[in-house]
């Protein structure tokens, strides 16, 4: 039996409680289900599993609010439990024949009816529906052609609302006011940044790097692109860092009573969130990623962290960090430490400036990097390596 | 005229009149050209009174031939004076086209930004005065589709007196589209109103159950509308586009994120129109926040019939707009 412990989602949570079970005993789980849902400071998660097995036992029920390290449930490992996917085949809709419509029909042209048993919806009751984790299905829909609207939604909703609201007095867990997300991911960041500012001692290194080939080659690279698969600059920022890391690994690393290097380059990209504060999802195994991979990352990732909507392992597998300031800001972030990672880089706004070179003036685009790392695990002559080789990177951006 | 406090009882006409008086007196190079525009005062008696207050050199009748006016126009605009063109009815407005989409709407990209041309082409039109299928015509959509024009609808007294100056300060060509059924049409606007924007849609009317898009004469229309449905407890936003071109969309997408249901209203013919084009961006940009299909009130797409019964029912009327949202609230 495999002991499945409520995890760590960051170093300043020392909590969680249990929203809901995803699996139930006997259900068959592999590497990167979820198997439940987790209220944190920073919102509800959902965590995954990383073993494969079949659930023996659930030991902690819904609602309760259990110390990081409890074991939540009961795991029978299994060499080959991983059941062959059966893939539905859906049959093959029969074409509607395009006929010459004369412009004079107004009504709806009507097709055939073959989906009698698809349940009509507005889009809008849907997008509450599901993020509501409403079952669209058990709803009679009152609107045009028995459609579910908004208000059948909202309607379904205010009853379940009344009967949660019996079922979680009975639990003896303080409910978290659903208000209150923004304060408590304030309350989160200020604690893992005090704890940060308390006891690294921070040593910070800038460089100012000339962006232009980067921009340049870019350019041409979007150029023959679709909008959609267009790369910001920020991808080449990430790219660059995840190969200097490479030749660094110290900085890509924890401090715990020691320095422990970190195979994988899961890089932290801190996202701002609308309703304030900050979340840090990861983007696992950056080095390993093309420019293509990472901006795809980003495109899924981030409206994802904007939502609150991460998975366990995207906010606590992070080995270093990266703040960017993104157009028009700032020229500067010198970053604070996310303990207990070593190493946080800051990109500022990339801006036109004079660039002496060879020496002669010219104006070229420019971006301000600077480094803070943890003087317990590396010194300044590390740091200054690595954004030696961050240059070395941008000016060379077909390498990436 | 009348005062009363800050605000004046005003026409449709006298308010676009003294839109062109104030542009005359504001800037020398602005002159007005069109038909019947100096001796006999206007085809509509807008620019009345005109001829003797600023003379021939300003105000100056042309032959019938649209497609040279226009021209000319545009030949003044590219070197230096800003030419108020009046093309009396939208229906010769057919005939410019060549000028006005070849030549206005180009010239500034084939000259490589080196030419700009800053003309305001007004044109009377819209359906409602017993004119029949050649005079009755709305050609928005048209103008609406190229790209290099600003092209907007005067449908409040407001825009009627405040468009045209802020028209004349565009580099580039804008076409003003003025309803001549509301010409006589009396309405209360601020004493000192002038310039507005012609950049945004403007919401007339705020409401939560449901967002009504529409310009031209369906502004009144759908203000009315709204107000005898408050009566019954239907709480509708009307928004008054005025730009057909380029189309303020965040303006409707808002409205339109906010109620989550949709009614465009508008005269002209119901396929390839601006309520297509709006239904589309509604479509591709708000999809997820609408709670019920799009609906459209358009002209009946028939060539406009002369009786006033017939001509009435070819396009969206107050009771018509009333019962579609009632249909699209209650489901009845």
């Amino acid at each position: 039996m495999i002991e499945f412990l409520m995890p760590s989602l960051g170093a300043d949570m020392e909590a969680g409680t249990l929203i809901e079970w995803k699996k139930k005993p006997g259900d068959t789980v592999k590497r990167g289900d979820i198997i439940a849902e987790v209220e944190t400071q920073k919102g509800l998660i959902e965590i995954e599993v990383f073993d494969e097995g079949i659930i023996g036992e659930l030991l902690i029920p819904e609602g309760a609010k259990v110390p990081v390290g409890t074991a939540l449930a009961l795991i029978n490992p299994s060499g080959i439990a991983s059941e062959p996917e059966e893939e539905e085949k859906i049959p093959e809709k029969k074409p509607v024949a395009l006929q010459p419509t004369e412009e004079r029909i107004l009504e709806p042209i009507s097709l055939e009816k073959t989906e009698e048993i698809h349940t009509k919806a507005s889009p809008f009751a849907k997008r509450i529906a599901f993020e509501n984790q409403i079952d669209l299905s058990l709803i009679k829909g009152t609107g045009p052609e028995g459609a579910i609207t908004k208000e059948d939604v909202e309607k379904t909703l205010a009853q379940r609302d009344i009967t949660e609201k019996e079922k979680t007095q009975e639990v003896a867990v303080a409910p978290e006011k659903p208000g209150t997300v923004a304060e408590s991911i304030r309350t989160a960041v200020a604690a893992a940044m005090s704890k940060s500012n308390r006891e690294i001692p921070h040593y910070y290194l800038g460089k100012r790097i000339d962006m232009t080939n980067a921009l340049t080659w870019l350019k041409e690279v979007n150029s023959k692109r679709t909008v959609k698969e267009r790369l910001l600059p920020v991808v080449l920022l990430i790219k660059a860092t995840a190969q200097s890391l490479t030749e660094f690994p110290d900085l890509n690393a924890i401090w715990d009573d020691g320095l422990q290097q970190k195979k994988d380059i899961n890089i932290g990209f801190v996202v701002s969130l609308r309703s304030g504060g900050i979340i840090v999802p990861a983007i696992h195994q950056a080095s390993l990623k093309n420019v293509d991979e990472i901006m795809e990352a980003l495109n899924d990732i981030i409206p994802r962290a904007r939502a609150l909507k991460l998975r366990s392992s995207e906010l606590s597998d992070s080995t270093v960090t990266i703040t960017n300031i993104g157009d028009g800001g700032a020229d500067t972030i010198f970053g604070v430490i996310y303990p207990p990672q070593v190493a946080i880089i800051g990109f500022g706004s990339i801006s036109e400036q004079p660039f002496a070179q060879d020496g002669m003036l010219g104006i070229r685009s420019s971006i301000f990097v600077t480094l803070a790392g943890d003087h317990r695990a590396t010194d300044g002559l590390t740091g200054s390596g690595f954004l030696v080789s961050l240059n070395k990177y941008l000016q060379n951006p077909e390498s990436l | 005229m009348e005062k009363n406090n800050d605000k004046i009882t005003i026409t449709y006409r006298e308010a676009l009149r003294q839109g062109i008086r104030d542009a005359l007196q504001n800037d020398e190079r602005v002159f007005l050209m069109g038909e019947d525009v100096g001796r006999y005062g206007g085809a509509f008696a807008v620019s009345k009174g005109l001829l003797q207050e600023f003379g021939a050199d300003r105000i100056m009748d042309v032959p019938l031939s649209e497609s040279g006016f226009v021209g000319a126009g545009i030949g003044a605009a590219m070197t230096g004076m800003k030419p108020i063109v009046e093309v009396m009815t939208i229906n010769f407005g057919l005939l410019p086209m060549d000028q006005i989409i070849n030549n206005a709407a180009t010239l500034q990209h084939m000259s490589g930004g080196q030419l700009q041309i800053p003309i305001v082409i007004r044109m009377g039109c819209g359906i409602g005065r017993q004119l029949a299928a050649q005079h009755s015509h709305s050609w928005e959509p048209f103008y609406a589709h190229v790209p290099g024009l600003i092209v907007l609808s005067v449908g409040t007294h407001e825009d009627a007196r405040g468009m045209l100056r802020t028209a004349l300060q565009s580099p580039d060509p804008v076409v003003i589209f003025e309803y001549t059924s509301m010409l006589n049409l009396e309405k209360e606007i601020p004493e000192n109103s002038a310039a507005v924007n012609i950049t945004e849609a403007k919401v007339l009317r705020t409401g939560k159950d449901l967002s009504i898009i529409t310009y031209g004469t369906g502004v009144y229309k759908c203000l009315e509308a709204a107000a005898e449905l408050a009566t019954v407890g239907i709480d509708a936003e009307v928004i008054d586009l005025r730009v057909l071109r380029p189309l303020d969309e965040k303006t409707f997408l808002a409205s339109v994120a906010k109620t989550h249901r949709v009614l465009v209203v508008e005269d002209a013919w119901r396929s390839i129109s601006i309520s297509s084009e709006i239904s589309a961006r509604i479509m591709e940009k708000v999809f997820y926040d609408l709670d019920a299909p799009v609906q459209r009130l358009c002209g009946v797409e028939v060539p406009i019939p002369y009786p006033l019964h017939l001509e009435e029912a070819s396009v969206p009327q107050k009771n018509d707009i009333i019962n579609a949202v009632k249909k699209m609230i209650r489901h009845d």
